[in-house]
């Protein structure tokens, strides 16, 4: 594998950069959740796309991602791996989704918990 | 950005191949972050996340292991201007951020287990500690590795192969404050709105 030559431009402007972004983005999601300024479908798509939006800074100013020149190695690695890890996530939480919604009879959680302890004080 | 502070990298076989282990990483965390997200309502009559998170202690979790996070990259920046001084000041600032952060961690645990919420309760409780023990034990790690650098540029100088290792120890440490902000989003952020 040939020696990749990046133009990865270090410097602490950008460590900076990259670390008051971040803090911003944390206090944000953090002031979001504990003053519940959205309902709770907005405020999970809020966090969510904060907390992505603070992925791409870190990768960006910490880890430098973007900033080889070709072959981009790193990159295109992270690429393979974000595809593989989206159909873990997606593929296990539809999945699981859909065998719950199949199995469970019509219960609230309080009432499938309450039915479950009591299913299973029966022994087995 | 090209001011007269900057520095031109090349990355080395070594930290590519940390990179690609890190990505491997990266997989492990998805499948432990995807069996939280399935189990995360399954606390068998217990106590939710949100019930049991103290989301102030945290907030200053997250932002001590940001801002070592930032500090081992300034680290990286004074190894390799050759620059003996900052080395030091900031690879012992990250050591003791990392340490505070994992002391709280343990805390935390040690808190949840002595109230009855341990990780054989329920299956939420179950995914919670393998999914933050695993990230605890990758920062314990890293903090080893910390020390190791610490005591080899004390005893052997400093060379191009101090940078290099410290640069890739900076991307572990980097990887895991990235695993931090999932963390912190979709376990902790999430079990907190009602």
């Amino acid at each position: 594998m040939k020696r990749t030559q990046t133009a990865t431009h270090l410097s602490a402007k950008k460590y900076t950069l990259g670390f008051g972004w971040s803090i911003i983005l944390t206090v944000s999601a953090y002031i979001a959740t504990s003053n519940e300024i959205l309902n709770r479908s907005s405020l999970i798509i809020y966090i969510s796309v904060l907390a992505m939006l603070q992925v791409f800074v870190q990768l960006y100013f910490f880890l430098n991602i973007n900033q080889e020149s070709k072959p981009r190695w790193t990159l295109w690695t992270f690429v393979s791996m974000s595809s593989i890890l989206l159909i873990i996530v997606v593929g296990s939480l539809w999945i699981m989704h859909n065998l719950d919604y199949n199995m469970m009879p019509n219960m609230t959680s309080q009432e499938n918990d309450k039915y479950m302890i009591q299913e299973s004080s029966k022994g087995f | 950005m090209n001011d007269s502070s900057s520095i031109r990298h090349s990355v080395s076989n070594s930290e590519l191949g940390l990179w690609v282990y890190l990505m491997t990483d990266c997989l492990l965390f998805a499948s432990l972050f995807a069996t939280f997200a399935v189990l995360r309502n399954n606390t068998f009559g217990g106590l939710s996340g949100g019930e049991l998170f103290n989301m102030p202690y945290i907030l200053v979790e997250t932002l001590i292991l940001l801002t070592s996070s930032f500090t081992i990259g300034l680290a990286v920046i004074a190894s390799y201007k050759r620059q003996s001084n900052p080395i030091y000041i900031w690879t012992v600032i990250t050591l003791l951020l990392g340490i505070t952060f994992f002391s709280m961690e343990l805390y935390e645990f040690r808190e949840l287990v002595a109230n009855g919420n341990g990780w054989s309760t329920n299956a939420f409780l179950s995914s919670y500690f393998t999914l933050l023990a695993t990230h605890g034990i990758h920062i314990l790690i890293g903090i080893v590795w910390i020390v190791f650098l610490i005591i080899q540029r004390i005893r052997r100088g400093l060379s191009s192969s101090f940078a290099r290792r410290l640069a890739m120890l900076g991307m572990f440490w980097h990887f895991l404050d990235i695993i931090w902000i999932f963390i912190f989003t979709f376990v902790y952020l999430l079990g907190a709105i009602k």
